[in-house]
């Protein structure tokens, strides 16, 4: 297929699938910031954290991390390239860009999405930016995803179209997971396990939908290390760092063309450490270091497929 | 206008046969009903993003073409005319474009002035005994006809005219389409009651006539369909028309040349491309050829062509047939190339360029539809009777300053099809523009784009200036 296409159609799955995280994590932390009203600002700047969008968010609104002033950037802000309209915003102008290539259902939906996710974001921004209309908007832009994704395994050719929609998806799925586990971790000291350290880690594994997971996987008390685990080196688990990498490795193998080789081979030594990882090995190294690590595979891996499939040069 | 050519009614007011059984069906249903149809189309049409961009309104935007859900209904005897005679009317232009880039026959035979063909700003002398698969240089037609009273004749005198050919690049088939599909998922039971010709196998019988286009040798040839882009007004037509047949929407951007042939860059490396349905115009297709600063096309484009290695549709340069400035010839041309008589009328045309047919246009100009012959989309013309005396005044002045620019026609009614506008259902001006692909058939799909102008009295049913479609059936009978 056209190499612009599949930039699109990979832009595409990415912009979705970062919208729907970035619903999972404010939705979380709102419902952490209510609960544990005191400390509601740590939660708001842990999730402009997390995000990498603490500079650009002091720039618009100062210094001071208020629960309004995020959600009105993170959610509703078209100058904001990261903000969740704006990402469903690209998803649907990548989308337009290859109307052709998808099933008119899969148009259908991600069209449909911006155009309801806009009128509901201006009715949100004129309100006070909280309350249950705010969490419904999160579940709407969860379920959303939820229906692009089966729309696009219910409805498309299993060709190159697909291949490239499902792999950005997993990447940008992965680099999500990473950087919430990340945050969270950093944050949270591993022994301390008081109970508003057991909300926050229930939190945490609610924004992943990994609590019920965690509870049939473990049929144990949550500790912050069986957490890491859960979400780094579980096969079955389908936002861990691993199922992602799986996915990845053998989606390239689909794809593979003639100058592939090395990206292909990249991404299957990051497997194959997920793969064979244990999880105190990555506790040894430090966990915030692992995950350095593994965020920067992600964007190199990231600019090679972008080099060999996506933008090439001839 | 007290001559308009009335669809649904004959004088007296009786239905006309041909809308008596859709007009018992209408008057069964409840306005309720009605509404709650006319609301699902709208919100359907927006989902699917059937949207055209507004040249001249904030970039960007995007506008639903107002859809009606009143049908336009040709009786069947009726379309095979129009069939017949659309089908010799671009044979013999396909035969004029070839003519002129090779023998030029008919120059010589001094029924065309040689000037009006080589001083033509659409005239390509790079076309000039390139051979063109076929001999077919417009593959893809949208010849837009009208039925219409001349001035002073009763309204059922009324005929159909060919009021313009358009050879360049005709948009408006996926509204065609998209318009029947639309009336299938309201209607569905009226199609079956009625015998409604079938339209929806266009994109097939495109792909074929593309395929057949292809230069010889290429038993697998690959088809794409080049679009300006995703701002262009048209690209949910290029997007469509590409979906449904399953080929490529590219880019300039997307292809190269190499080694005398075009590839385009695909994810599994550069893949040839044999036939390119282009829908920019000749100005913008090759950098090195045409205009140095497009970015829209190909460089080296032409060269490719030119070596006969790849197909264009439509060819380069069949611009200078659909010009208004040659349209007053096309009768002469069937009579010269196909030894026949023209089955669809030219509306009578005043060419300015001539002393005494300016001199009849300048003292009757309020009566007079006055065009810019390289004018189009409904832009550069003046409805006399629809103007002010200061328009009138103005336009006056550049048709003096450059009588060679422009054309002149009596202002035809145009006929009025029922219509649901603000206040219910009133009679309003429509056209027709069906689709008709050159191949070794000359093929089309009965019927075609129905446009209307909503506007009460508008004789402009342009899109871009307020005009709307309606699905338009051919009767099985």
């Amino acid at each position: 297929m056209l190499s612009r296409t599949a930039d699109h159609l990979y832009w595409m799955a990415r912009y979705t699938e970062r919208a729907e995280n970035l619903a999972r994590l404010l939705d979380v932390t709102y419902r952490m910031s209510l609960q544990m009203h005191a400390s509601s600002g740590g939660y708001w700047g842990a999730a402009l954290g997390i995000t990498g969008l603490e500079v650009a968010y002091k720039a618009k609104h100062g210094e001071k991390i208020e629960a309004g002033n995020v959600l009105r950037f993170m959610v509703v802000d078209l100058d904001n390239p990261s903000s969740l309209l704006a990402s469903l915003k690209a998803a649907r102008e990548n989308c337009h860009a290859v109307r052709g290539t998808v099933t008119s259902e899969v148009w259908e939906t991600i069209n449909t999405t911006w155009l309801e996710a806009r009128a509901s974001a201006t009715q949100l921004a004129q309100g006070a930016m909280q309350g249950s209309d705010l969490t419904k908007y999160f579940e709407w832009v969860k379920f959303r995803s939820h229906l692009s994704r089966g729309v696009t395994v219910g409805t498309m050719l299993q060709d190159e179209a697909f291949h490239f929609i499902r792999l950005g998806t997993f990447l940008e799925r992965a680099d999500n997971t990473a950087r919430i586990l990340d945050v969270k971790y950093d944050e949270l000291a591993p022994e301390d396990t008081t109970s508003n350290e057991y909300y926050e880690w229930g939190a945490l594994l609610r924004s992943v939908s990994a609590f019920e997971i965690y509870r049939k996987v473990y049929r144990d008390v949550i500790t912050p290390n069986r957490v890491a685990e859960l979400l780094i080196l579980r096969e079955d688990m389908p936002r861990s760092l691993h199922a992602c990498m799986k996915e990845v490795h053998q989606i390239l193998g689909f794809v593979a063309n003639a100058r592939s080789r090395e990206t292909q081979r990249i991404a299957g030594m990051g497997y194959s450490e997920l793969r064979y990882g244990r999880i105190d090995d990555i506790l040894e190294v430090g966990l915030h270091d692992y995950l350095t690590k593994f965020l920067d595979g992600i964007a190199g891996l990231g600019n090679r497929i972008s080099q060999d499939f996506l933008v090439p040069m001839s | 206008m007290n001559n308009v050519f009335d669809e649904l009614h004959a004088p007296g007011g009786a239905v006309r046969g041909h809308y008596a059984a859709y007009k018992d069906w209408l008057a069964g249903m409840a306005p309720e009903q009605i509404a709650q149809k006319r609301a699902e189309a709208d919100s359907a049409f927006h989902r699917y993003g059937i949207t055209f961009a507004v040249y001249g309104e904030e970039s960007g935007t995007e506008r639903l073409i107002p859809f009606d859900i009143l049908p336009r209904i040709i009786p069947a005897a009726e379309w095979r005319m129009l069939e017949t005679g659309l089908r010799q009317r671009v044979c013999a232009l396909n035969a004029f474009i070839h003519d002129i880039y090779s023998a030029q026959r008919i120059v010589k035979a001094g029924l065309i002035p040689a000037e009006q063909v080589f001083r033509n700003a659409q005239y390509r002398p790079e076309m000039q005994d390139i051979v063109v698969r076929n001999n077919l240089y417009a593959l893809i037609s949208g010849v837009d006809i009208v039925r219409a009273a001349l001035p002073n004749t009763a309204s059922d005198a009324a005929e159909y005219y060919v009021l313009e050919d358009n050879l360049r690049v005709p948009s408006g088939v996926s509204y065609m389409l998209e318009d029947r599909r639309m009336m299938m998922r309201l209607f569905p039971e009226l199609f079956s009651r009625y015998g409604v010709a079938p339209v929806e196998h266009y994109p097939d019988l495109l792909l074929d006539t593309l395929r057949q286009a292809a230069p010889a040798g290429s038993d697998d040839p690959t088809v794409v369909v080049l679009t300006p882009g995703a701002y262009n007004s048209a690209y949910f037509e290029h997007a469509f028309l590409a979906q449904q047949m399953g080929v490529e929407l590219v880019e300039g951007q997307d292809m190269f040349v190499d080694d005398e042939t075009v590839f385009m860059r695909t994810t599994q490396g550069p893949k040839r491309v044999d036939v390119i349905y282009r829908r920019i115009d000749d100005d913008f297709l090759d950098p090195l050829a045409f205009r140095p600063e497009s970015a829209l096309g190909v460089a080296g484009l032409l060269s490719v062509y030119r070596a006969g290695r790849v197909s264009l549709a439509n060819a380069i340069g069949t611009g200078v047939a659909d010009d208004k400035s040659i349209y007053p010839y096309v009768p002469d041309m069937i009579r010269f190339y196909m030894s026949e008589e023209p089955i669809i009328k030219n509306v009578p045309t005043y060419q300015c360029r001539k002393a005494d047919e300016l001199s009849y246009v300048l003292a009757n100009m309020a009566d007079l539809v006055v065009k810019e012959t390289h004018g189009a989309g409904g832009y550069g013309m003046l409805v006399g009777p629809a103007s002010t005396k200061a328009e009138i005044e103005d336009f006056r002045s550049r048709v003096k300053a450059a009588p060679d620019k422009y054309i002149a026609q009596p202002t035809l009614a145009l006929s009025a099809c029922p219509t649901f506008v603000e206040s219910g259902i009133a009679p309003r001006h429509i056209d027709l523009r069906p689709f008709v692909l050159s191949g070794k058939e000359v093929r089309m799909v009965p019927g075609g784009l129905t446009r209307v102008a909503l506007k009460e009295g508008s004789l402009v049913v342009n899109s871009s200036q307020g005009g709307g479609t309606k699905d338009t059936w051919i009767l099985e009978n």
